[in-house]
């Protein structure tokens, strides 16, 4: 029994890692495409992260900084249990700081500051396949990758701008990776899918209950489904953060109090303790500025 | 005041303190012990030990004292640490014509060889609830017989004799039995694999897809064929020996469910099975099993597919509770990155609306 707490280095055995390194290697060399892998049972619940989690303990290696986040933020419950699960199991160095991470494992958004080379962003992935609500059996949705059989997507962004007048898919929102397979991005609101274009550093995407791993490689093209006729466009804040004053980042809104008192800031809390440090301030930290001096 | 859920830290340690005062409940009474809950809490340590497929009697009474009775943590707590654990081998297949009965009841005989034997069951007994148990008092010994010389024989086996059974079947002898904790799931599934699915499937589930064969949606006109619960020896074979040595006897239940099959094409009338086994005792999801192994057997035997008890996709996709209590407790999580999208989707929506309603009203006033 008191054998019980002792663990191997990243919690995972090594054949383990091994089993999903060779995942990984096979996604990042068929980008899009999602790779069965034998999922394990981790000591968080399904749901919470697992995919992400295995993703990231066969990776890490001793030299690595990592940095977690879930909304954005690195201090949400559930971003903080997990960095705080790898100190334990891995003992690696942790960060807040996005240029300062080897690894960032994130659930539902992309970091507004851009990544560079050498970097490793890893998705949480509730549903990896994007064809599943259109179509809930996997021995169709196989099928319909295999045949390239996308019409079925592409109905539904139709339907969508028939009924609503526009795509009414806000996140998760469907791209195509290098020309070929089309790739549930996470659901991360589609203002980040342009993020996922060219970028430097390579994406990892785990989906621990549903036992698919994904990747886009460093300088793939990702590609937002869309019309020529209704182009794809992101969402756009008429407000600036109230902190941090950033103008075009992702921001939550804050209810302040029961009389529709609200305000908005900056989902990813890094960028804007960062920008707060070079000496922006939004509206809600001006006076308190000013009551200083 | 912005309050940036900083701190998160704090509130987690926080949460876990309490959560083991909760657990630990009030001070002045005895803390139960892991001897307690295995010889008290047997059904319950015997679930958890069948769904999280980890046969430890005290690891899995320390999931239920850890979960503070929550069967579906306690499976979780215990598959978790199953995950690390080494695979070091496969057991030669259980002979449980060789088991050590403790009951054994057929449905479909009224006497056999070997006797109907019922064993430690609720099944007579009525649900009136006994006072006699709010105190501690003594318990009389259980009637015991000599155990019989011979093997309690199957009544799969008695039915074979005549060929109107069909036959546990067989398996290229390079087959290894798969296992789906090892290798992701593939479907159409082996059939080996799907019973170890359905094996630690969740019981609530199986017994409702069981129940939904019975009421006509996927129907397989079964019989209990046998029952049995009680011990049988595990065997494991070792090359370097060249003979298979025991690791010990664990506590299973079988279930043989015969079904009424009216012969095809290929094969003459015959009955057919569907097959349920346990670890420990629980003929409810043993029953359960059975129900749902021959329901999912639809297109071996030609059967239109009709229900979801046939729907091998949809049953084995949504029968593992770990993954379900998972996926369907995680919507608790922070969602508010998504549903900020939503909110400006369904604000710009109802502001276009809105103009274009105005818009109308100009009209109508203009002309």
């Amino acid at each position: 029994m008191t054998e019980l707490a002792s663990y191997n280095f990243a919690y995972l055995d090594e054949q383990t890692k091994r089993m999903i390194r060779r995942a990984i290697l096979k996604a990042i060399a068929i980008p899009g495409y999602q790779v069965p892998f034998a999922s394990r049972e981790m000591p968080m619940p399904y749901g919470w992260g697992t995919g992400g989690v295995q993703v990231t303990a066969a990776i890490i290696g001793p030299e690595d900084v990592l940095k977690v986040i879930d909304q954005g933020a690195d201090d949400t419950t559930n971003a903080v249990s997990i960095r705080a699960f790898f100190q334990k199991v891995a003992d690696v160095a942790v960060t807040t700081h996005t240029a300062d991470a080897t690894i960032i494992q994130t659930r539902h958004r992309i970091p507004e500051r851009k990544l560079s080379e050498g970097q490793v962003l890893v998705y949480q992935v509730p549903i990896p396949e994007p064809l599943r609500f259109l179509e809930p059996r996997e021995t169709e949705t196989r099928k319909m990758h295999a045949l390239e059989e996308y019409g079925l997507m592409h109905v539904k962004l139709y339907e969508d701008i028939a009924r609503h007048g526009r795509i009414s898919t806000t996140y998760a929102y469907p791209v195509k990776v290098a020309g070929r397979y089309v790739m549930d991005p996470s659901p991360t609101p589609k203002f980040d899918n342009p993020k996922m274009h060219m970028s430097e550093a390579l994406q990892l995407f785990g989906a621990g209950r549903e036992k698919r791993i994904y990747a886009v490689p460093p300088h793939t093209d990702v590609v937002s489904l869309d019309f020529e006729d209704h182009p794809f466009e992101i969402q756009r804040f008429e407000q600036s953060c109230a902190l941090c004053a950033a103008h075009g980042v992702y921001l939550d809104e804050v209810v302040l109090d029961d009389k529709g008192g609200r305000m908005f800031v900056c989902s990813d809390t890094d960028n804007c303790e960062d920008r707060r440090e070079h000496g922006h301030s939004g509206e809600m930290l001006a006076p308190s500025k000013e009551a200083a001096e | 005041m912005y309050v940036a859920v900083k701190g998160g830290e704090a509130a987690i340690n926080n949460a876990h303190r309490l959560l083991a005062d909760r657990r630990r409940g009030d001070r002045s009474l005895p803390s139960l012990t892991i001897e307690q809950i295995v010889a008290q809490l047997g059904l319950a340590v015997d679930r958890v030990m069948a769904e999280a497929s980890l046969f430890d009697p005290s690891l899995a009474a320390l999931a239920v004292r850890q979960s503070r009775g929550d069967l579906i943590e306690a499976i979780f707590l215990l598959r978790a640490y199953r995950t690390t654990l080494p695979r070091f081998g496969v057991s030669v297949p259980l002979d449980t014509a060789r088991m050590q009965v403790e009951r054994r009841v057929s449905a479909t005989y009224k006497d056999l060889p070997g006797g109907q034997l019922l064993g430690p069951t609720f099944d007579y007994t009525h649900r009136l609830l006994d006072p006699s148990l709010l105190e501690d008092q003594d318990v009389e010994e259980p009637a015991r017989r000599p155990a019989p010389e011979e093997e309690i024989m199957r009544v799969s086996d008695i039915l074979a004799h005549e060929g109107l059974i069909e036959t546990d079947g067989t398996f290229p002898d390079d087959h290894v039995a798969g296992d789906l904790t090892r290798e992701p799931m593939e479907f159409p599934m082996p059939r080996d694999l799907r019973l170890q699915a359905l094996a630690r499937g969740d019981e609530g589930f199986l017994l409702a897809l069981a129940y939904s064969t019975q009421r006509g949606f996927g129907r397989t006109h079964p019989f209990v064929g046998e029952i049995r619960i009680g011990e049988v020896e595990l065997e494991m074979d070792v090359p370097e020996m060249g003979f298979s040595v025991s690791l010990g006897r664990i506590k299973v239940t079988e279930c043989q469910m015969v079904n009424q099959f009216k012969g095809s094409a290929k094969a003459p009338p015959q009955f057919t099975r569907g097959y349920g086994l346990v670890f420990g005792q629980s003929e409810r999801k043993a029953m359960s099993m059975s129900l749902v192994d021959r329901a999912l057997r639809a297109q071996e035997f030609g059967e239109d597919i009709v229900a979801p008890a046939q729907d091998e996709e949809f049953v084995i996709s949504h029968s593992d509770n770990v993954q379900a209590t998972g996926f369907v407790e995680h919507l608790k999580l922070p969602h508010y990155v998504d549903f900020q999208a939503e909110l400006a989707l369904v604000r710009g929506m109802r502001a276009e609306i809105a103009a274009r309603d105005t818009d109308d009203d100009m009209q109508e006033a203009a002309e």
